[in-house]
């Protein structure tokens, strides 16, 4: 069934566009993340101008990050005193993306910086979670105990100054590198057009000490309240929220978000994690591999105003 | 070519000495109409095709002609400012660098003839009745300066080929058909991405290589109902646009984990 995308301009199939919503969705679900660095590449794959994918995709994560926040809040696993820090500087920066954004698609490079971004961000990150999840595995298998990650020891983060007491994550830390941590993650996510939650979590377990059991919740809500900040702002500044696209994708994804969940809790939790790093560094590739091999065209153009 | 030169300037001669002999004499007349005035987006819109019909009207007066009518129907669609970029190999990665401009340039473009443009009319007479792609006139700001260049530069050809693929411009020089010697029609296919707007038609009837008249017709794309709605809001009431976006987004979320509550 086709529909007509009356912002993207071009018709698309119903089913398809719901299809890589719920597909989206399961891994989305399956790792407690948005989802967003899947949807992005390939609503652009199939045709979706990269500004527009990018403002939609937005909307679409604020939508399955609410379910989850929900759910979690029911669970008691979001520490809202933690949430609203890291909000504090996820708005700044997401205001400062969106800026960004529109700075960038002026001067016409926006869709190599969306490229490039991909490819640090995403070959790093996506390393990094395979390396620790195959040495978790590796440990596991010749019967070692996985060693503590938070025995105690502070580093340089936790010496700085500005110390608050979160209750609920049962920590006492400086507000200072959780803002900026919320500030990183607001400004990535509004200039690639995803959540940001596969970084926002590890970030968060390894650099803040923040206990498992409140990670996946708080930052949903970061998640959450960032894209909402991200939609209004692309919607006021570029015009470019494409509400029909957008409303098939979340229909798609927050119901393959549900069954990705009940996957996820059958897999442990070191072979998730060396899965989601295989998944977010095959991505990463793809787009290094599309920067570096010659394009089949290499003239592009682009409307720059004037209709009419 | 001198020969095509000669029999275009017999036609001059004996178009003047026929309105020299007769007076007033009337030349021939194009009446046009495409099938459909207003084509409209609605949700299931995926392309469409117009057809033009016209006739070339003579009375007694009207000279007679040696050669047959020639016909030359040009479709343009709104004008947008445009920006072609090429990408240059630097530290390894393919980036944008070199770019152009093209001004005021239709989004929709199409020619057709009911045969080869080079014909048709001399070179000449195609460049300045800018016939076939590589002769309509596309603005490019050059420096300081506004001017076309020629056809087969590189960031021209580029611009043109692009939007062929797209099927956005188009030549065709066997898409004009004559039903009978002076009844004509041809069919203007729309791609699916085609752009929101009001387009021209503008048909030019030939003649032993001289341009003999030309008529003028137009008609829309316009987005209605629910289309229309969403992309007007979009663009006026970014706000509250954005914010009833939102709203469907947290409500869509709420729903989702009220049906699939487990408990």
């Amino acid at each position: 069934m086709q529909l007509y995308l009356p912002i993207a301009d071009i018709p698309v199939n119903v089913f398809l566009i719901l299809a890589m919503g719920a597909a989206v969705g399961f891994v989305s679900g399956m790792f407690g993340i948005g989802g967003g660095f899947l949807m992005t590449p390939l609503l652009i794959f199939i045709g979706i101008a990269p500004a527009v994918a990018v403002a939609s995709v937005a909307s679409h994560i604020a939508a399955s990050s609410f379910s989850g926040a929900i759910s979690y809040w029911r669970r008691r696993a979001i520490d809202p005193a933690l949430a609203m820090v890291l909000l504090s500087g996820g708005s700044i920066g997401t205001a400062l993306g969106v800026w960004t954004f529109t700075l960038l698609r002026s001067l016409g490079q926006l869709d190599l910086m969306i490229a490039l971004s991909y490819v640090v961000l995403l070959t790093a990150v996506g390393s990094l979670m395979f390396w620790e999840g195959l040495r978790a595995i590796l440990r596991a298998r010749r019967g070692m105990s996985v060693p503590m990650r938070r025995s105690g020891s502070h580093g340089w983060i936790h010496g700085l100054p500005l110390k608050m007491r979160f209750k609920r994550s049962k920590i006492y830390l400086s507000v200072i590198p959780i803002i900026v941590v919320g500030l990183v993650i607001g400004f990535i996510g509004a200039v690639m057009g995803i959540g940001g939650g596969f970084i926002l979590i590890p970030i968060m377990i390894y650099l803040l000490r923040v206990p498992t059991a409140t990670v996946i919740g708080t930052s949903m809500v970061l998640t959450l309240v960032t894209m909402v900040f991200a939609t209004m702002l692309h919607a006021i500044t570029n015009h470019l929220v494409d509400a029909v696209l957008a409303l098939i994708l979340m229909i798609g994804g927050v119901t393959g978000a549900q069954f990705g969940a009940r996957a996820g809790q059958k897999i442990r939790g070191e072979h998730l994690r060396l899965l989601l790093g295989l998944l977010i560094l095959a991505v990463g590739i793809r787009f290094a591999v599309e920067l570096v091999i010659r394009p089949d065209d290499l003239f592009t153009i682009r409307e720059t105003g004037g209709a009419g | 070519m001198i020969a095509r030169r000669s029999l275009a300037v017999a036609g001059v001669v004996l178009a003047l000495g026929a309105a020299l002999a007769i007076g007033p004499a009337r030349a021939e007349r194009l009446i046009v109409s495409v099938s459909n005035h207003r084509v409209t987006v609605t949700p299931n819109y995926s392309g469409e095709e117009l057809v033009l019909f016209g006739s070339v009207e003579k009375d007694a007066s009207t000279a007679a002609r040696r050669g047959n009518y020639d016909l030359v129907v040009t479709v343009s669609g709104p004008r947008a400012d445009m920006v072609t970029r090429r990408k240059e190999r630097k530290f390894g990665i393919w980036v944008n660098t070199d770019y152009r401009e093209f001004l005021k340039v239709p989004t929709y473009l199409a020619l057709f003839s009911n045969r080869p443009f080079d014909a048709i009319a001399s070179p000449d007479v195609e460049r300045r009745q800018q016939l076939g792609l590589n002769n309509v006139l596309l603005t490019q700001r050059v420096g300081s300066d506004y001017a076309d260049v020629v056809p087969n530069d590189a960031f021209r050809s580029a611009f043109v080929r692009l939007r062929s693929e797209r099927g956005l411009y188009r030549e065709a020089t066997s898409a004009v058909t004559f039903l009978t010697p002076t009844l004509f029609r041809t069919d203007i296919p729309l791609p699916a991405e085609v752009p929101i707007g009001t387009y021209d038609v503008e048909i030019k009837l030939f003649a032993d290589g001289a341009l003999v008249t030309h008529a003028d017709t137009t008609f829309e794309i316009v987005k209605v109902g629910f289309e229309q709605f969403v992309a007007t809001s979009a663009r006026q009431n970014g706000f509250l646009y954005g914010l009833v976006t939102a709203l469907m987004a947290l409500m869509t979320g709420w729903m989702a984990s009220i049906v699939f509550r487990k408990d």
